[in-house]
């Protein structure tokens, strides 16, 4: 632990550092969840209002969707910071399974 | 290190759920975790999809006549505003404040726990008004598990948010119990992560056809 050797006085600086830094970083999240709901009600919208046609509204809805998981991974679940990089590629590769398992299910496999 | 040591907020690593070796090794293998969780509900999905509106009959609710989007629109502000709850407990959690912690915690369990009622109800409503069970038809077995699962999924969230908040209540925080609420959190936005496939590819889109 490098904060041991640290003398009184820099510690108060580091302290109030780190304090200033958190809240930075919880007005991103805050950001982040508006966004969120503004995605949310965006897709409602797109399909209650009754006014588009499905060729548009489906890839709308799952370009959305794409964008909060985003957010979700990147900012709620602190993907953006560092130390992230196995984790993230536990995940990809997760997420080309789960895409080529849809696809496959949804053009080869039909009942 | 002792994992039992008080802290004060100026001696509180910045990052405590990764600040010792057993921190480290739960938040590696919590993400693999998630991976994999993340391949099962692929699976669920995928099965969903190729069995939607896979009916006997023409008497069998097809998923645009079963879905309320009202209902969808109020589960997801709930679980959406949980997710942010749960991130404002790991903001105190990182600046030493367990009694917000806690607080924050527990808001999420409310909003959680009201997310999983809202559930009950629709899976009730469906069976009640519409005959739409486990066993009517493909579309409603598929429907129901990849559903079920979540929700299974949420109410085994709060029960190991509320045993943490109980189990630690006494004890405070320090860096052996840290990385266990962080995971927690993890999983609960892993959750909403899920949610957000389920609204769109099964709601939204089932509305549109």
């Amino acid at each position: 632990m490098g904060n041991e050797q640290l003398k009184e006085p820099d510690f108060n600086v580091r302290f109030e550092y780190r304090r200033k830094k958190s809240k930075e970083e919880m007005r991103f999240q805050l950001i982040s969840f508006m966004l969120m709901i503004f995605l949310t009600i965006l897709a409602f919208i797109a399909v209650g209002s009754n006014h588009f046609p499905p060729k548009f509204v489906i890839p709308f809805l799952l370009l959305l969707a794409s964008v909060q998981v985003g957010f979700q991974l990147y900012y709620f679940m602190h993907a953006s910071e560092k130390g992230h990089t196995f984790p993230m590629t536990f995940m990809y590769s997760a997420i080309l399974v789960a895409f080529v398992t849809v696809l496959v299910f949804m053009t080869i496999i039909w009942w | 290190m002792n994992v039992t040591e008080k802290f004060t907020p100026q001696t509180w690593p910045e990052h405590p759920e990764t600040a010792t070796m057993e921190g480290k090794n739960k938040f590696i293998g919590f993400w693999l975790f998630l991976a994999g969780e993340t391949v099962l509900f692929a699976s669920l999905f995928a099965t969903y999809l190729a069995l939607k509106d896979s009916v006997p009959d023409a008497s069998h609710p097809l998923a645009k006549d079963l879905f309320s989007l009202p209902l969808v629109f109020l589960m997801t502000m709930i679980l959406l505003t949980s997710s942010l709850t749960s991130v404002y407990a790991i903001y105190h959690m990182r600046n030493y404040n367990f009694k917000k912690m806690q607080l924050w915690f527990a808001i999420t369990v409310l909003l959680g726990a009201s997310f999983l009622a809202l559930e009950i109800y629709e899976f009730n409503h469906y069976v009640k008004e519409f005959g739409f069970t486990f066993g009517s038809s493909a579309f409603s077995s598929a429907y129901y598990t990849l559903v079920g699962t979540h929700g299974a999924h949420v109410t085994f969230g709060l029960g190991w948010i509320t045993a943490l908040i109980v189990r630690n209540a006494k004890r405070g925080l320090n860096l052996y119990n840290a990385p266990k609420y962080y995971v927690a959190s993890l999983y609960w936005h892993f959750i909403d992560v899920v949610w957000v496939f389920i609204f769109t590819a099964v709601y939204l889109i089932g509305k549109v056809g």
